[in-house]
């Protein structure tokens, strides 16, 4: 007798989003099962992965990364321009300038620079403001009106000030990523109240707020794997898909960053494994339910892909 | 899956409904329709109250679950006891529909079976038989078994399985309440997936002063209890917020400050 196979009946899916406009426009999300368990239901696009700009030269980022981007690090559109030469899906622009303790750049300053990397790439966008919850909600407006049509992905929304947020994103057709510092009740409810706002459920992605191998990761890991599930049985405030920010996460740890110590000389050559613990991070995440990736080095996300490659073969 | 309210208010028992049936009126069906949906109903039971020829029965069996759902997407639950009324209310159905119901009588199950198996419909089974409402829980838990094993022989998952333990009014049947809730408990451990489970919540209270009191104190019983889904009155508030929050609290639902809300919406 043929044993059958025991599959969960899912009874909902993911939402699909899209964003950036004609050949290049990136759709993610859509899943009707757990990741990658394509016997028992839908993954019909692959995670996109954004390769991570800003729009001052980054201060905080190891040498090994920076020396990727040799020449370009203070310059947005050239910096842009390299990263979808490397192959990424999107370009996610970091309005760090806007930050009050690196310049506090005016909405109009960032808002011109986000336009002038709209013009030199024809990449769909992830625009982030700099963190700070009250500044960001002041410059979305401006930097939502100068990418007017380009159906970015703005954000990060929180719960202080995503009504500005989501009313430039509406006004100009962009989306929204809702960031809930891994609180999956806030979660839920900021995604009601954005749509609330009548901001359609699939413009909005997740931001869980990740932390890298080591650092955190099984926090995200589970607050996705229970959304997935929660959005797999019925629960549409929690079907939106995920982006997670590895890079900014990776690039911070000890093992990624450590050249000096002696400790650090018995982990081998910092390039190798800085590289490795964003790739690491990334798959892991892949597995918990990611959809977008917002990644730092060339290299991780070329191994990242090849990574996608292999396990995006069906096992139906 | 979580807790699932049928809307129990398209009955011919209710006089506006027999009178708009009567006149092939559909403005109060629609706007009953409606109510129960905004009130937050996952189902509409649709029942066409007595009708003594069984074709006449099919006839405005259609017409009921058509004029319904012009006006809503729920998916509805066809109330009859004629097969003829079921399969037509079946058929007129878009979507997922629900059988409602049959019992545990073996020439019920044989014609009521097959019928939720061709159109891929859930089922409502009494835990009754030609004897009669069971006194106690091992009587409707034997009931069940036969239920359980008679749909599964049928090809009818047990996710589409809707188990009624029958629930009598509290004021003239209050031993009966316990027996439920421990029925309710049992169901759960016949099979792997379980069948669901689901009740006609307001008989419990039939003929008592406080009827919302006591419908709500029992869904709470009876949620925690196993209870899935439940016939009720949607538009009763303190009755879905107790359902809402019954969800949350057995943890089948992710908590949000508007979880009330989102139950409604679902």
């Amino acid at each position: 007798m043929a044993v059958s196979i025991l599959k969960e009946r899912w009874t909902s899916k993911l939402y699909e989003t899209t964003i950036g406009t004609g050949d290049k426009a990136v759709k993610f999300g859509g899943d009707s099962t757990l990741p990658y368990l394509q016997f028992e239901g839908e993954i019909p696009n692959r995670p996109a992965v954004a390769l991570e700009i800003t729009d001052v030269e980054p201060t905080d980022w190891p040498d090994f990364l920076k020396a990727h981007w040799e020449g370009v690090l203070a310059d947005p559109v050239a910096w842009a321009k390299q990263a979808a030469e490397y192959g990424a899906d999107l370009i996610a622009l970091r309005l760090d300038s806007a930050h009050p303790d690196k310049g506090n750049a005016s909405a109009e300053d960032v808002a011109k620079t986000a336009k002038a990397v709209a013009d030199a790439t024809d990449l769909p966008l992830i625009v982030i403001g700099c963190g700070v919850e009250e500044k960001d909600g002041a410059i979305f407006p401006a930097v939502g009106e100068a990418l007017a049509g380009k159906n970015a992905l703005i954000g990060c929304a929180t719960q202080e000030n995503y009504n500005s947020i989501v009313a430039a994103a509406m006004v100009n057709g962009h989306n929204v990523i809702a960031s809930s510092p891994l609180d999956i009740n806030l979660c839920k409810q900021l995604n009601i109240l954005m749509t609330e706002m009548n901001l359609p459920a699939e413009r909005i992605v997740i931001d869980p707020l990740i932390g890298a191998l080591g650092y955190g990761i099984e926090y995200a890991y589970s607050i996705m794997e229970r959304s997935r599930l929660g959005a797999l049985t019925g629960d549409k405030m929690l079907a939106m898909p995920v982006v997670c920010f590895v890079g900014q996460e990776a690039w911070k740890a000890k093992e990624a960053k450590d050249v000096e110590s002696p400790e650090g000389q018995t982990w081998g050559e910092q390039g190798t494994r800085a590289i490795l613990w964003e790739v690491m991070t990334s798959t892991t995440l892949l597995q918990a339910g990611g959809s977008l990736f917002v990644m730092r080095h060339p290299e991780s996300l070329k191994k990242f892909k090849a990574h996608v490659e292999e396990i995006s073969k069906s096992n139906a | 899956m979580g807790f699932e309210v049928i809307g129990e208010r398209i009955n011919g028992l209710f006089k506006d409904i027999r009178q708009a049936v009567a006149e092939r009126d559909p403005k109060p069906i629609q706007e009953w329709a409606l109510k129960q949906k905004e009130g937050g109903a996952h189902w509409l039971d649709i029942n066409t109250g007595p009708i003594a020829s069984q074709e006449e029965q099919a006839e405005i069996m259609e017409w009921l679950v058509k004029t319904a759902q012009e006006v809503v997407d729920l998916p509805v639950a066809i109330d009859s006891t004629s097969v003829l009324a079921i399969e037509a209310g079946l058929k007129a159905a878009k979507g997922k529909a629900m059988i409602n119901s049959t019992t545990a009588e073996q020439a019920k199950m044989d014609a009521l079976f097959p019928l939720a198996a061709k159109y891929n419909a859930a089922i409502i089974a009494l835990a009754m038989n030609e004897k009669g409402v069971p006194k106690n829980s091992e009587q409707r838990i034997a009931l069940a078994m036969e239920l359980v094993a008679n749909a599964d022989g049928h090809g009818v998952p047990m996710e589409d399985l809707y188990i009624d333990p029958l629930i009598l009014p509290v004021n003239v049947a209050q031993d009966h309440v316990p027996e439920v809730l421990e029925t309710l408990r049992q169901v759960k451990m016949l099979a792997n997936p379980a069948p669901r489970t689901t009740i006609g919540l307001s008989n419990v209270s039939q003929k008592s002063p406080d009827r919302p009191l006591i419908n709500r104190t029992f869904l709470a019983m009876a949620m925690s209890a196993g209870l899935d889904s439940a016939i009720m009155d949607a538009n009763d508030d303190p009755l879905m917020e107790t359902a809402a929050t019954g969800a949350i609290l057995l943890n089948q639902s992710i908590y949000c400050d508007s979880y009330v809300k989102v139950f409604r919406q679902r």
